[in-house]
């Protein structure tokens, strides 16, 4: 079995700079483990630009900010299609490779899993069970990655940032959104962006609204919203479930680390509840953008190796 | 020309698939018709695959036979097809002193069925049994031999068996026309004409449909809808036993199980509804079964909801199942096949011989050994092709590349993207496509222009 000093589950942007921090404090023995084809975390389908903003003074397209996290810790120990399956009674973790099963000893280990966007069953949102509903995670994946256009006029559910995300990505393949759906009573992004998305993309915003059932038969036909218990219907052939992130808490869902929230409980040393495991970026729970999620990294570096 | 069969049966759910298969081990040369572009696209791809004892059902019924059947079948030939069985046992578990008093008249009804090993269990016994269960239960009646499978895995194995058979699976294919002459059924499909000795109208939710086809259907399909809510796999550490609800006079209630998938769901409700093909849920009824499953067990509160589903069982006027052959027609029909048809799908398939016997004639005493043709294991408790190895595609149910690809090749092939999912769970999981719905459908795309 492998012993190692530090294992850094999940190579996003979080878990790449934590290795590259660590290796440049001198540890040597560190090993992320990225369950992915390819390291670079979400970044690796945001085909937008705006990465990057915190550390350099340029900001970069995501894939190109996946890829210069990925160069800068070219030569350090990060396997890529390696999926944590879960702890072992021992705390050793069950590791899944292409060559099977593995069981992986660490005197450290650190979550930087991420996060994603809560599903339509989660949100326990009605109607019919058809393809044309996804996130924006799975709505990026399709466009950048594999080229689709998904559909046509889809509605946006959610105003945060990554609800901007959506129409840019939307904008990129060609869509046009029909709407702009949220429950709150403001945008949860900057003004500037609601701005944007009226004028820019002509979408119309709809706040203090809730999605109540998405309808159509083979395929997504309209969306039930209701607003101040008045209900409506509005046409579209597609609906992006955005936002409402949560963090990726399957390593731990099962009680082993206490929670708050999905998130695991931490110290402001990134400690949880059991002494060898600390956390690190979105899996924390607040959705940060990726420069933060770097900057967290760092600081967790230094209290390793200080 | 058309192509001629001994059977033609309509509709690929597991009612006609358990019926394809026992016919086409009988030697007849069969053909089954599905309208979807996969089976189990109708009642079949939504219930709440429980293998049920019978110790519920009407005493003496018809139903309670094929159950009861269904059940010792599904026993001998499971290893042989490898399908799994979670042996869960089940809890009657009554709430208030009403329901209470109503245990004495399951538990007879239970032994006047035959299921003698059922047994009462106090307040106690409910705690030390399932510790995560909320104190207000007054007490339970427990059924040991109520159990939990794979709903799809199933069918999917006697359609694969019947095939090694030699029975041919037609899929996209609704039955439009049928005209009966000199002995023999013309079936009008979509993929051309059929012609058949004998037809079995297995059609489920368009029973009454397909019946009026060929004869006076005497019965109406009057679909009651089942809402159900999945909960994220470590619930599934919460339950051991199926907790059944005291039944009404109306409905057997909402009942709160582990699936094979390792993971814990509630449902279903029973919605009259009109549509047939088209299951949906609602947000407020949604709702209120979360509430129920955390009012059972509290400690829910802490788990994420992974799925939401619903699904349509093809009820008729009457409670019983009709299942009976048209001597001069050539036709038999089995219809109003409700919950308890994953059970009773084996059973039912028996009936049908022994009718077909009386009727069209006798089948081969001396059969040739049956071929069986495994299916991959899905359940989770079972061993998967992860643990040796291999790409994973879908992280949340650890779904290799391998086994998409397998699910997209063979003598059945998946036919639409909702069949790959319930041959492999692939964006089945927590996530529901986040991370690899985008991947899966590439993969089907591939393999369906690679073929086409």
């Amino acid at each position: 079995m492998e012993h190692h000093d530090v294992v850094i589950i999940g190579g996003g942007p979080a878990g790449l700079t934590l290795a590259w921090e660590l290796a440049q404090a001198g540890r040597k023995d560190v090993v992320v483990l990225e369950r992915e084809k390819e390291a670079g975390g979400i970044p690796r389908h945001c085909g937008h630009g705006g990465f990057g903003l915190y550390n350099s003074w340029r900001t970069h397209k995501g894939p190109t900010f996946a890829r210069l996290l990925r160069e800068r810790v070219a030569s350090l120990d990060v396997r890529t299609g390696t999926t944590v399956l879960n702890f072992a009674m021992n705390g050793n973790l069950r590791v899944h490779s292409a060559r099977g099963i593995d069981e992986l000893a660490a005197k450290i280990v650190v979550l930087a899993t991420g996060t994603r966007e809560s599903s339509r069953a989660a949100r326990l949102i009605g109607g019919n069970k058809i393809a044309g509903v996804m996130n924006t995670g799975e709505l990026q994946q399709r466009v950048y990655l594999n080229h689709e256009k998904p559909f046509d006029r889809p509605v946006i559910i959610g105003s945060e940032w990554v609800s901007f995300s959506s129409l840019l990505t939307c904008r990129h393949a060609g869509m046009k959104p029909v709407a702009m759906i949220t429950e709150e009573a403001k945008l949860d992004a900057p003004g500037i962006f609601g701005l944007g998305a009226r004028f820019v993309f002509g979408a119309p915003v709809m706040r203090k609204t809730s999605l109540l059932s998405i309808n159509g038969h083979q395929k997504v036909e309209s969306i039930t919203v209701t607003r101040n218990g008045a209900t409506k219907t509005i046409a579209c052939d597609g609906v992006i479930l955005s936002g409402k992130f949560r963090s990726e808490s399957t390593l731990y869902a099962d009680g082993y680390l206490e929670r708050d929230g999905w998130a695991p409980k931490v110290t402001d040393e990134f400690r949880t509840s059991r002494p060898n495991i600390l956390a690190v970026g979105n899996v924390l729970g607040h959705l940060e953008r990726s420069g933060t999620c770097m900057l967290q990294a760092r600081a967790l570096a230094r209290m390793m190796t200080a | 020309m058309s192509e001629r069969f001994d059977i033609a049966v309509i509709g690929c759910g597991v009612v006609g698939l358990a019926i394809l298969r026992r016919l086409a081990l009988s030697g007849l040369k069969c053909l089954a018709l599905e309208k979807g572009a996969d089976i189990l696209s109708g009642a079949s791809k939504g219930n709440s695959a429980l293998l049920h004892t019978g110790f519920d059902a009407p005493p003496k019924s018809l139903e309670l036979k094929c159950m009861q059947a269904g059940y010792a079948e599904y026993l001998g030939i499971r290893q042989k097809l490898n399908l799994p069985l979670l042996e869960t046992s089940a809890i009657v578990a009554a709430w208030n002193d009403e329901e209470l008093a109503k245990l004495e008249g399951i538990e007879k009804k239970a032994r006047a069925n035959n299921v003698t090993d059922v047994r009462r269990l106090s307040p106690t016994e409910l705690r030390i049994r399932e510790p995560q269960m909320s104190k207000a239960a007054l007490g339970g009646l427990l059924v040991p031999g109520e159990h939990v499978i794979d709903p799809w895995s199933a069918p999917l194995a006697y359609a694969n068996q019947a095939m090694a058979h030699g029975a041919k699976i037609i899929r996209n294919a609704e039955v439009k026309l049928a005209t009966y002459k000199k002995g023999e059924w013309l079936l009008g499909t979509e993929q051309g004409e059929i012609t058949a000795r004998i037809v079995i109208n297995a059609a489920g939710l368009f029973g009454d449909k397909v019946e009026a086809l060929a004869r006076e259907p005497g019965f109406t399909i009057k679909p009651r809808k089942g809402q159900f809510v999945v909960f994220d796999k470590p619930a599934s550490k919460l339950l051991r036993a199926i907790l059944l609800p005291v039944p009404t006079e109306r409905t057997k209630g909402v009942v709160l199980f582990r699936t094979i998938f390792g993971n814990l769901a509630i449902g279903p409700t029973a919605d009259e509804t009109d549509e047939r093909d088209n299951a949906t849920t609602d947000k407020a009824t949604l709702e209120k079964l979360k509430a129920r499953a955390l009012e059972m067990v509290p400690a829910l509160k802490d788990v994420d909801v992974t799925a939401i589903y619903a699904g349509l069982r093809p009820a008729t006027e009457q409670s019983e199942y009709i299942i009976e052959a048209d001597a001069d027609k050539n036709w038999i029909t089995v219809a109003g096949i409700r919950s308890t048809g994953l059970t009773g799908s084996l059973g039912i398939a028996q009936h049908v011989a022994t009718l077909y016997g009386k009727n069209f004639g006798k089948l081969a005493k001396k059969l040739p050994e049956p071929k069986f043709t495994p299916v991959p294991n899905l359940a989770e408790h079972g061993i998967r092709p992860y643990m040796k190895g291999g790409e994973i595609i879908c992280h949340c149910e650890w779904v290799t590349r391998g086994e998409i690809e397998a699910a997209l090749k063979g003598p059945l092939p998946a036919g639409d993207l909702a069949g790959l999912k319930r041959r492999t769970r692939a964006t089945m999981g927590r996530c529901q496509g986040f991370y690899c719905a985008a991947h899966v459908s590439a993969a089907f795309e591939k393999a369906r222009h690679g073929t086409s």
